[in-house]
């Protein structure tokens, strides 16, 4: 055998942190958009509203706070309709938290699949955040409806030409999900000690991300030390920034955005990277 | 050409028991030496995967040392026991895992049926997961929708096609399943234990298949079965894993044999010395082989088989006694009893050598169980040995096409067939 043959390549213990084998994983992008078509297909198959029940979630959860929260927590809205408010910020966070939720037990809810055949894993996660942005796409037209309907009953509203902002922040917060998403699956495979804590956190989550309330309500009323908390929260800097651009209301700030995108980016990078690294040998231990 | 595929030095590490803070412990270890950049401690430690044993160590070597090369075109078999470390094998090829120390170079792309229809949904229907299956092997979806009706057409699932998979039969997802791995393009295909689902008709299909890929294609393939008349059948070469370890590597009949005769748990031949020796009678030994081969080789299903009784005499009336053997199946049933007596053959005083011969192909493929008596003026036993021998009857080559499973039953005796 001559030294210099040519392998198409090796596999080995040594793994790169840097590796991400993005050539490979474009060669696979039919399989991406087949997951997201068997997400999507499969999900409400045999019911009779089929797509419809994406909306039951949102438009509950918009009622319960708006009768808690508005009508008996007294929290100003500035002036948006409650309803609306609420939906406006639930609709966000719902993509947020799927994407987050659904990403988040990659490993262990595909290890079967995963054991048997080899695919960059990364498809995946990927092609939930993609699904779940149809999701989204089914919530938004009912969140639009809703506007024309308080439109025409004298509310004044106006949208702004931030409304070019949204797929920056759809962008925003699926690398947010995807990234955190991917960071708890990776450390997940071995101790699962932190799957306990995702369910619980997440709705804490939601609570810190000025998603019943506005910012401004916030740094009202909240006690000193945990207005931190919610102001650097990257999320609801999103959450506030979603409901700026479709409403009109809150505050928005070139600053806050780019923090915003700052923190998401870093957090995708750092859970694409545990994710590779982990992808090459958790079968052995999940 | 050369080899395609090089394996050097592939070793795989498993870890005992279960996770928890034991495992915390050796992990933090493994962390504090890496940073020290000092050796994993616990790559030198570690026994090979003999899993009758209670080993010292929880860390056992799934993969100890395997090298070996596969040329273009080859279809190499892969055979072992049970955790011989075969699937450990096939899933770092397949990159489901990465080895602990080793590397595998290749020069094609490799593609696995680990297990076929891997990925199928439900819900979907077949041609909805002909396309999924197909894109998680790897096709691109361009490359399926080329071989479609070709898939379709192979499968056999024409009218359910557009059915949920969930309504299908077994069979059929299966046959779905392996059309779709079937018609791959890989360099290498990794194939696992496919035929031991379907019929015989389908078995006729997969296995011919392959030997398409092979020989039409020039594509490698790497078989792993139990089945030794499918691996006779389709392999150039096999090697034989035991405990982790490469023990053969070679010719597909001498590994087959090789296997077949490390399996020690059978007795084809017990000899005695005073065990059974009495004052009317002393048995000597007892053997099960083929015709014209000897004690130690597998014995296989197609070749006439002989059992040999060894038995001195001592009574001045031997014409009282004879022998009778039973026969019992794997599971413990009695399957039938063959008596001495009915042949003519009389003992006589002194030595006596007695064979008696089954026709070829009368016993299936199996172990069997064989118990000996001395029978007394056709009435009583005087000496009962059970299980006195057990052996392991093992699938001759066949034909390639015909079934390559296990017909139902023990036996397969041969009777008069006539027209009219």
């Amino acid at each position: 055998m001559s030294k210099h043959e040519h392998w198409l390549y090796t596999i080995s213990s040594e793994h790169k942190w840097f590796d991400l084998n993005l050539r490979e994983t474009w060669r696979y992008r039919d399989l991406l958009l087949l997951f997201v078509r068997r997400d999507i297909v499969t999900a409400y198959k045999q019911t009779i509203l089929g797509p419809l029940w994406f909306l039951v979630q949102p438009l509950f959860t918009s009622l319960v706070f708006t009768l808690v929260f508005n009508n008996l927590g007294q929290i100003q809205t500035d002036g948006v309709p409650p309803f609306l408010f609420n939906l406006a910020g639930i609709t966000a966070w719902t993509y947020f938290k799927e994407c987050l939720t659904n990403t988040s037990n990659t490993f262990r809810a595909n290890q079967n699949i995963f054991g048997k055949v080899y695919f960059p894993r990364v498809i995946v996660p990927l092609s939930k955040v993609v699904a779940n942005l149809f999701k989204f796409g089914i919530q938004l037209f009912i969140f639009i409806l809703f506007y024309l309907f308080f439109v025409y009953h004298g509310y004044e509203l106006s949208p702004s030409l931030n409304l070019l902002l949204m797929p920056l922040y759809l962008f925003l917060m699926a690398s947010l999900g995807l990234g955190l998403g991917m960071i708890i699956t990776a450390m997940t495979t071995k101790y699962r000690d932190l799957t306990v804590l995702v369910g619980f956190a997440t709705s804490l989550l939601m609570y810190l991300s000025a998603v019943p309330y506005p910012l401004s309500e916030a740094r009202l009323k909240f006690p000193e030390w945990l207005i931190p908390f919610v102001e650097f929260n990257p999320l609801s800097q999103m959450i506030e920034g979603f409901r700026y651009m479709l409403l009109g209301e809150g505050s928005f700030s070139l600053w806050a955005l780019m923090y915003t995108c700052g923190i998401s980016l870093v957090i995708f990078l750092m859970g694409l990277l545990l994710f590779n690294r982990t992808e090459k040998r958790f079968i052995d231990t999940v | 050409m050369g080899s395609i595929l090089k394996i050097e030095n592939l070793s795989k590490q498993y870890r005992l028991g279960l996770v928890g803070t034991g495992t915390l412990r050796d992990d933090l270890k493994r962390w504090w030496y890496n940073i020290l950049g000092k050796e994993d401690p616990f790559l030198k430690i570690g026994e090979s995967n003999d899993q009758t044993i209670r080993g010292e160590s929880n860390y056992v070597w799934a993969l100890k040392d395997i090298n070996f090369e596969v040329e273009q075109g080859e279809v190499l078999g892969v055979i072992g026991k049970n955790g011989a470390g075969k699937s450990t094998l096939l899933k770092i090829l397949s990159r489901v895992t990465s080895p602990t120390i080793g590397v595998v170079k290749s020069k094609g792309r490799i593609a696995s049926l680990l297990e076929v229809g891997t990925g199928f949904h439900p819900e979907m229907t077949g041609r909805e997961n002909i396309y999924l299956n197909g894109a998680i092997l790897g096709m691109t979806k361009a490359e399926i929708r080329g071989k479609e009706q070709e898939i379709i057409a192979f499968s056999g699932c024409e009218r359910y096609i557009d059915t949920p998979v969930k309504r299908y039969s077994s069979g059929m997802r299966v046959r779905l399943a392996f059309a779709v791995a079937a018609h791959l393009e890989p360099d290498v295909l990794v194939v696992d234990e496919v035929l031991a689902v379907g019929d015989a008709e389908f078995q006729k299909k997969a296995i011919g298949k392959m030997k398409d890929i092979s020989k039409g294609e020039g594509r490698t393939v790497l078989f792993v079965s139990h089945n030794m008349a499918a691996v006779k059948s389709i392999c150039s070469k096999a090697l034989v894993l035991e405990n982790g370890q490469k023990v053969f590597d070679g010719g597909t009949d001498e590994a087959v044999t090789y296997y077949l005769k490390g399996n020690n748990n059978q007795l084809n031949s017990s000899s005695f010395q005073t065990e059974f020796d009495t004052e009317l009678y002393c048995l000597r030994s007892i053997e099960v082989k083929n015709d014209n081969k000897v004690v130690g080789e597998p014995i296989v299903e197609d070749k006439e088989i002989v059992i040999s009784t060894d038995i001195e005499i001592k009574s001045s009336r031997p014409e009282r006694y004879h022998i009778t053997y039973h026969l019992r199946s794997e599971t413990g049933e009695p399957l039938f009893s063959i008596s001495h007596r009915r042949s003519g053959l009389l003992l006589k005083k002194g030595d006596n050598k007695i064979h008696c011969v089954f026709p070829k192909s009368f016993l299936q493929p199996g172990q069997f169980f064989l118990s000996i008596y001395l029978i007394e003026d056709r009435r009583q036993a005087i000496f009962i040995e059970k299980d006195i021998a057990n052996f392991l009857v093992v699938n001759g080559a066949r034909e390639l096409g015909v079934f390559m499973g296990r017909e139902p039953g023990f036996i397969r005796p041969q009777f008069e067939w006539y027209e009219g």
